[in-house]
């Protein structure tokens, strides 16, 4: 046995035994390169996911909602921070991260490039897509690189004010007039499928799947997860009392599980492509947003320097 | 000793969690700290990992101003989540 075949062996053993790594133990390159493209593409998602909700910010109805949408955005920044500042501990460093965001050679959720036309979407947004983050993240809480997982719990914690503002606004609404419950249905149908797509490709098509499971990064597959979102998110509809634009959607005792129907694939590839209806929108904004805030940086170097210059 | 700088000593007692504060002590340099760290903090395996900052490098709060400091959070009760009343027969939330 080589050298680095018996790494190999005892780094597997380490991941069986449910031990922790941490990012000065030894670790396969590939482990490395993985968590950096998973945890790189989880950071971005947090930092592009504020643009569809800061577009009603200055628009929520009241200035409760207001400073509850605000304080959710501002959570989503700290979110983006954690994973970020885990995905550095593995020797990438931050520019290098953003300017693949912003070249387009790092990805994002795909969600976060559907437009919010409605203060609808702001509810249906904590409720579906929190939602379906959460039952992500929860799982990742135990995945097996040390800083990642401990920016999962931190996040976790974080995370359920999220989807309960959203869900209150749509019981609000759905417990409006008819206008209102109109605007809580047209946004459920319009953020149904997209949220679905959020756990990513099938298990057939996700190659990938089968290495992040045996290294632990990954505890449960795509469609393991999204089952679990349906199942909890049915009843949940069916408290506010509007319908999940699903046909097919019917509970199968047998399974013990929701039956749904398939996902229009050809939409979510095409979206992972680039070509959803405002995938050029966010990256622009976020180029503008860095380009913007240069000064902001440069200033604040140049007083840390003249302070120094005072204190030495 | 006087003119040995005082470090912080930080101890990871299992992989997978934070390093936590555990104490301090005073050394010539870096790998001294390191070491006499061992030797006082971890004599019964309590820890895989050990950090060691010099203290001076550390930045604190200033507990005088703790009111002002921490005040921005104080009034901002709906980023808990027991603000928001929902339904009792909701679940998973
Ligand atoms: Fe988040
Ligand atoms: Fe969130």
């Amino acid at each position: 046995m080589t050298e680095i075949e018996s790494k190999l062996l005892e780094f597997q053993d380490r991941i069986d035994r449910d031990e922790r790594i941490e990012a000065k133990d030894w670790m396969p390159e590939e482990y490395r390169r993985s968590l950096i493209r998973q945890i790189g593409q989880h950071a971005h998602s947090e930092i592009v996911g504020m643009l569809p909700e800061g577009n009603w910010i200055t628009r929520a109805p009241n200035l409760r909602r207001k400073a509850i949408l605000l304080s959710k955005v501002q959570d989503e920044a700290g979110h983006g921070l954690y994973l970020y500042s885990a995905a550095e501990t593995l020797g990438i460093d931050r520019d290098t991260m953003i300017d693949e965001l912003h070249s387009g050679k790092a990805k994002y959720s795909s969600i976060f490039n559907y437009p919010t036309i409605s203060w609808a979407d702001m509810g249906a947004i904590g409720w579906l897509v929190d939602g379906a983050a959460i039952v992500n993240q929860v799982a990742l809480c135990r995945t097996s690189f040390g800083p990642y997982a401990r920016a999962m719990v931190r996040i976790c914690k974080e995370e359920s004010f999220h989807q309960r503002q959203g869900y209150e606004i749509m019981l609000d609404l759905c417990k409006g007039s008819s206008d209102q419950k109109a605007m809580a249905q047209d946004a459920l149908n319009r953020w149904w499928w997209p949220s679905l797509m959020m756990f990513g490709p099938s298990d057939k098509d996700s190659p990938n799947t089968a290495q992040s499971m045996a290294w632990r990064i990954k505890r449960f597959t795509n469609d393991e997860l999204r089952q679990k979102f349906v199942d909890m998110t049915v009843p949940q509809a069916e408290i506010l009392g509007i319908k999940i634009p699903d046909d097919k959607l019917k509970w199968n005792e047998e399974r013990r599980h929701y039956d749904f129907d398939e996902i229009n694939w050809e939409e979510f590839y095409s979206v992972v492509k680039g070509n959803g209806p405002c995938n050029r929108q966010r990256i622009e904004a976020r180029k503008k947003a860095h380009e913007q805030g240069q000064w902001v940086r440069d200033a604040a170097l140049a007083y840390a320097e003249k302070r120094s210059k005072k204190i030495a | 000793m006087t003119n040995w700088p005082l470090f912080e000593v930080f101890i990871r007692s299992k992989n997978g969690l934070d390093h936590k504060h555990v104490g301090s002590l005073h050394a010539s340099d870096d790998n001294m700290a390191i070491e006499n760290a061992r030797d006082v903090y971890s004599r019964r395996m309590e820890g895989v990992s050990i950090w060691v900052v010099e203290s001076k490098h550390i930045t604190a709060s200033d507990p005088k101003e703790n009111s002002a400091f921490f005040e921005p959070a104080e009034d901002k009760i709906y980023r808990h989540p027991t603000f928001y009343h929902l339904p009792d027969e909701l679940k998973h939330m």
